[in-house]
């Protein structure tokens, strides 16, 4: 506990197993405040278990996970994870695809989310103005009155994203985000990424071993639930663990 | 903030809704009381009633609509609360009678009389009250959609489950309802009602008056379910009904758009239940069955489910066939019920609006997606499932295909 | 209990035995017909107590011969001839003599009068008779006697049931004779009290209401405490014992119950489990398997009636046929079309079981239609302390077969074993070479072959009218939801579990407030566990 004093994200020992097979053994992961942090590792590996945990949507067995030093997020449910300032970006992009960009945008952004306040929310000059930055941010300016459904899986990427800047977390969840985008989009996207990681603390998972370079962080390597290793993507690209469970030659 | 609110209720198609219905209230009581018998434009009083009894079904398919079209959660139990506000507004009714039943007992109906009560049961006490019926009839239902929805909707059981724990509970009212001491009538129910208000009920004009209530009270379900799907609050729910826990992840507390959704729409059906039960006369448990509740939803799914207009339209359409066929076809209602069922989820999804829609070739229709099967879980989950066991999720093909209930 | 045929058979045994060391004793008994002839033939003539008197000496020729004449008398269908004086027994459709039971030509009735009996002297004839009958030599005879004579105690039994009890070597018969004993002297005011001691456990060993009530009404004031001590802890042993039964009885019927919601519901569990279909028109699969069985009995019926008794034997296949093809064809015409839409799916099939409904309600009318029992399913027989009714029992027995014959087709097929492949993994499956859609239409048509197998069932317990189905869906549901799906075993928990709740709520809460019961309790149940008892647990089931 004292040890997740500074940290943002705190895994310590967290297990989990779905009728006997283990999917998390003993894993432990820390990230910094505006620090990110990429994930790689192969299918299987548990990476996906590994932020149903953070985000509420599964219990684990054993171990601690706190968030900003103090909160303990094996209490609490996905709604007031979310609320703490937690937000996931699915592997498979999942946004509302028969409502239009920006309502998907307008839904995420961080305003009371209560009953009555939704009701009667009206929007104001400084939501929309919020609103159409992100829409800048994430190219999706010329599209705001398509629906979700419409766009290209790039595109969806993009505003899954940009639903998690307008919710405006302190912790970032990212999973596998530039599956689908051409070249050009997954450099845009490691540049947003890192812009983003200067103010915020960002978990990314990704196999795309270019885009993690890009994103010039910390990587950790995960297989069968437990870390496999910790350091700069040189360093753990030069594991032969590492190389023999993952990579391949 | 809430001006702002009232006011978007009124825009886009909503305002011409509840301004037709308003219409409505007016001219058909005008029609039917102003008009002498004979003269074109009149109409006849068995027409109001009838109609009547067709707009408490459109409220009551457009509160299935809140929960069904845009909260994805499908109700097989609405014809509880429509009972439910129905048996309130009988026991009304049935006070007012006095000492003029069979047995002229006083205080007592007759049934009671009958089955030897002595006094009135507890909860037939303040009935004699209008306003205190008309509280039971928006409070009963509501608190009964409050319970049933807070433990199920905290338990997340959803989809087919959901629906047949709904079908299990109106089930469970019609077995309790049908026992003669529960105190309700039993089997025959409440009836031989004769006054309302203080106005004779058979009378022509207390007829139209239960018209023109009914069309303003739709009306007024209306501009209320416009409000709320208008509002962020509806955008919220439709993204429950899409994805569900994608809207959790976003912080939203779905069991509480949901109960929320189901509590209104359980009240809406109850005031349709009140204003039903005085125009056709009799209120008995075979209101409850199963099977009323279920076909409500074909009214919802005709007319278009997940819009304001389609279940109202799709009630009186479905309404007035049945009332055609079991007079000139008895035999062939069932079938033809049966078919409709069929044919309207294989080939008309969207229902009559939606075909219109996609006539008129708005784009919008064009473009808007079938609405996701309601309880279907949410995507995300199933496709990360097939990427851990390593399938490409970008090439996932969504053909139908069977999936096993989880 | 597995000992119960051997216990019958000893049983059928000795009774043999018994009629054979018997008979020597009827035949010495013949001697005094001429006796009886003048006794019978004074009955015209003689008063009420001249009557009454007859009556004894016609009981003290210890000749069973008499009876039927007593029983006449009794009845009131003795006659004499008002021209001929002769005594006759007249019964509605014969006339004949009291003595050699020879048929008489019928004479018109004027000529005929009634010998008249008042109620004491129908009394004292009854009391004769039971005398009597405790010599025939019909064991089964003799035990009504002595249950006729505890039914209604009367202390003048008890030379009678002693003299009889002398004889007798027949333990059945002995039973009942001591029991009758036994109750006569304890409702006797001047039996001493050793007497009732002793007669206490002797009626306790009978189990059932019928003993309490004797014990009780042996109780009074004036009992002495010794016999209050013995009669009290008889009747706390005998309503333990009565409460077991009564428990057991309530299990039977559970079970019962169970596996008629088993054979409802495990068509069901395979649609809804394997592929989650929701089958709203399951129950019209069922109704129709009922209405495959009437057509197959009408048809022996006009036709060769000596085949009824095999009439279920044809009807099971050809009602798993008709129901399995009509299931393809849904699955092929409709369900199809709908795979992922299980809200869709559940509307379809509703709406096609409106459509099946009224179809066979066009064709054989609304009204319930006669399905027969065959010889084997009808009639019930005792075990112990329960009855049980044939036709509950080869339903409990075929529900066990078919659930067992599902486990094998699932698990030890090829069919089985792609459907479960299918079920767990429909790309991999069908990347395999497993035809799927083909798969789909054979589950489906499973599961409804199953629902006619069920309707072939609950034609024997049930009305076969075209809402056969209806009542069984919701239930159904019930049992397939409570068990979890995708796991058989659940459903077989599920069925046996709410049946017996069912039934253990009936006796306090009534019939109709039990299933409100169980209803409301599945409803907070899935709250709980809102994927059943036996879900799956892991991942993709949090979704």
């Amino acid at each position: 506990m004292s040890k997740a004093l500074d940290t943002m994200l705190y895994l310590n020992g967290v297990s989990v197993s779905f009728d006997g097979f283990k999917a998390l053994n003993s894993l432990s992961i820390i990230v910094k405040p505006a620090e990110m942090l990429a994930i790689i590792g192969p299918n299987g590996a548990g990476k996906t278990t590994m932020m149903d945990i953070i985000t509420g949507k599964t219990r684990p067995d054993a171990g601690e996970v706190y968030f900003n030093g103090r909160t303990d997020l094996t209490k609490l449910d996905e709604a007031a994870i979310a609320n703490l300032g937690i937000g996931r970006k699915f592997q498979k992009p999942t946004v509302f695809e028969s409502q239009s960009v920006w309502d998907n945008l307008e839904m995420a952004l961080k305003k009371p989310r209560g009953i009555f306040s939704t009701l009667f929310y009206a929007s104001d000059r400084e939501d929309k103005d919020r609103i159409l930055d992100i829409l800048e941010t994430v190219r999706l300016a010329g599209r705001k009155d398509d629906l979700a459904a419409n766009l290209s899986h790039g595109q969806k990427q993009w505003l899954e994203i940009g639903m998690l800047l307008a919710q405006d977390p302190k912790l970032l969840l990212v999973d596998e985000p530039v599956a689908g985008m051409t070249d050009a989009e997954t450099v845009e996207t490691a540049n947003l990424l890192r812009e983003i990681s200067k103010t915020r603390s960002v978990v990314v998972v990704e196999h795309d071993m270019s885009f993690v370079r890009d994103l010039d962080t910390r990587v950790t390597c995960l297989a069968e639930g437990t870390v496999l290793a910790e350091g700069s993507l040189e360093q753990v690209s030069a594991n032969p663990t590492v190389i023999e469970r993952y990579l391949g030659r | 903030m809430i001006t702002q609110a009232l006011f978007r209720a009124l825009d886009k198609k909503a305002i011409w809704v509840v301004a037709i219905l308003l219409v409505i209230a007016l001219a058909v009581p005008a029609a039917n009381l102003l008009i002498p018998p004979g003269s074109p434009g009149h109409v006849p009083n068995y027409l109001v009633t009838l109609f009547g009894k067709y707009l408490t079904y459109a409220m009551l398919a457009l509160a299935l609509d809140l929960v069904w079209g845009y909260c994805g959660i499908l109700s097989l139990g609405h014809g509880a609360f429509f009972a439910l506000g129905g048996y309130a507004m009988g026991m009304y009714l049935m006070r007012q009678i006095g000492d003029r039943g069979v047995y002229g007992d006083p205080v007592l109906p007759d049934f009671m009389v009958f089955l030897n009560y002595s006094e009135l049961p507890w909860f037939w006490q303040g009935m004699d009250q209008f306003w205190f019926a008309m509280l039971m009839v928006v409070l009963v239902p509501g608190l009964l959609a409050f319970v049933f929805g807070w433990f199920a909707f905290r338990s997340r059981v959803t989809g087919v489950y959901l629906s047949i724990i709904t079908q299990a509970m109106t089930y469970a009212l019609l077995l309790a309802f049908f026992r003669n001491d529960m105190g309700f009538g039993g089997n025959n129910g409440l009836t031989d009602f004769k006054d309302i208000l203080g106005q004779p009920i058979t009378a022509t004009t207390t007829r139209a008056s239960l018209f023109a209530a009914t069309a303003i009270a739709l009306a007024l379900s209306v501009f209320i379910c416009s409000m709320i799907v208008n509002s962020k609050l509806g955008k919220v729910m439709i993204a429950v009904r899409d994805a569900e826990s994608r809207a959790r992840f976003l912080g939203y507390r779905v069991e509480y758009v949901k109960l929320f959704a189901f509590v209104v729409s359980a009240v809406i059906a109850g005031i349709a239940g009140a204003l039903y039960v005085p125009q056709v006369g009799i209120i008995n448990p075979g209101e409850f069955a199963p099977a009323n509740s279920i076909e409500v939803v074909i009214w919802t799914a005709v007319g278009g489910r997940g819009t304001i207009i389609g279940p109202i339209i799709g009630a009186i359409i479905v309404n007035m066939g049945k009332s055609y066929f079991t007079g000139a076809l008895p035999e062939l209602w069932l079938f033809a019920l049966g078919g409709l069922f069929v044919f309207v989820t294989l080939f008309l999804p969207k229902g009559i609006v939606g075909l219109i829609g996609q006539w008129r070739g708005y784009s919008e229709w064009r473009n808007r997606p079938a609405p996701p099967s309601d309880g279907a879980p949410s995507g995300e989950a199933h496709a990360s499932d097939l990427a851990e066991r390593g399938e490409n999720t970008k090439t996932v093909t969504r053909a139908p295909q069977p999936k096993p209930a989880e | 209990m597995f000992r119960a045929p051997f216990a019958f058979r000893l049983l059928a045994a000795a009774l043999c035995l018994l009629a054979g060391v018997f008979a020597p004793i009827a035949v010495s008994a013949q001697d005094n017909t001429s006796q009886i002839r003048e006794l019978i033939a004074a009955m015209p003539d003689a008063s009420l107590r001249e009557l009454e008197e007859i009556v004894s000496s016609l009981a003290a020729t210890g000749n069973t011969d008499v009876v039927p004449v007593l029983e006449a008398l009794g009845e009131g269908d003795l006659y004499f001839n008002e021209e001929t004086g002769d005594v006759v027994i007249v019964t509605r459709n014969r006339m004949y003599d009291p003595v050699t039971e020879e048929e008489i030509a019928p004479v018109g009735e004027t000529d005929l009068s009634r010998i008249r009996v008042n109620n004491g002297l129908r009394r004292d004839i009854d009391a004769t008779i039971g005398g009597m009958t405790l010599m025939a030599d019909d064991p089964q005879t003799r035990i009504s006697a002595a249950r006729t004579m505890g039914a209604s105690p009367d202390e003048e039994n008890i030379p009678l049931l002693d003299e009889a009890l002398a004889a007798e070597t027949d333990p059945a018969v002995r039973t009942a004779m001591e029991n009758a004993r036994a109750v006569t002297i304890l409702g006797m005011p001047d039996a001493t009290l050793e007497q009732k001691r002793q007669a206490v456990p002797i009626v306790s060993r009978t189990s059932g209401g019928a003993a309490i009530v004797t014990l009780r009404s042996a109780l009074n004031e004036d009992t002495p405490e010794e016999l209050r001590a013995d009669i009290e802890s008889a009747i706390a042993g005998l309503e333990q014992e009565r409460a077991f039964w009564q428990a057991a009885q309530n299990v039977w019927f559970g079970l019962s119950l169970g596996s008629v919601l088993l054979l409802a519901a495990i068509g069901l569990a395979i649609t809804f489990g394997v592929m989650g279909v929701i089958n709203m028109a399951h129950g019209e699969m069922v109704m129709l398997g009922a209405y495959t069985t009437y057509v197959v009995q009408e048809t022996i019926r006009q036709n060769s009636p000596e085949l009824f008794d095999y009439s279920l034997a044809i009807a099971l296949p050809l009602a798993f046929l008709v129901t399995a093809l009509i299931g393809v064809a849904i699955e092929r015409g409709i369900i199809r079309w709908l795979y992922g839409r299980a809200l869709e799916t559940l509307l379809a099939t509703w709406g096609l079981s409106l459509i099946l409904q009224q179809t066979v309600r066009s064709i054989f009318g609304p009204t319930n239609r006669q399905v027969g029992n065959p010889s084997w399913m009808s009639g019930s027989f005792d075990f112990y302390g329960l009855s049980i009714t044939y036709s509950r029992m080869w339903i409990v027995v075929f529900a066990i077969v078919v659930f067992a014959a599902l486990l094998v087709v699932l698990n030890r097929t090829s069919l089985g074993l792609q459907m479960r492949a299918v079920t767990q993994n429909r790309r991999m499956a069908s990347a395999m070479g497993i035809r799927t859609p083909f798969v789909d239409a054979m589950t489906f048509g499973l599961g409804s072959g199953i629902a006619g197998l069920a309707g072939v069932a609950l034609s024997q317990i049930d009305n076969v009218s075209p809402n056969l189905g209806q009542g069984y869906i919701i239930d159904s549901f019930m049992v397939v939801v409570f068990g979890g799906v995708g796991n058989l075993w659940g459903t077989l928990v599920g069925a046996l579990t709410l049946g017996i709740a069912n039934k253990f709520l009936e006796p306090y809460a009534g019939a109709v407030l039990g299933k409100i019961l169980i209803l409301v309790f599945i409803i907070l149940f899935i709250q709980r566990r809102p994927r059943g008892l036996f879900a799956l647990k892991g991942r993709a089931v949090d979704a």
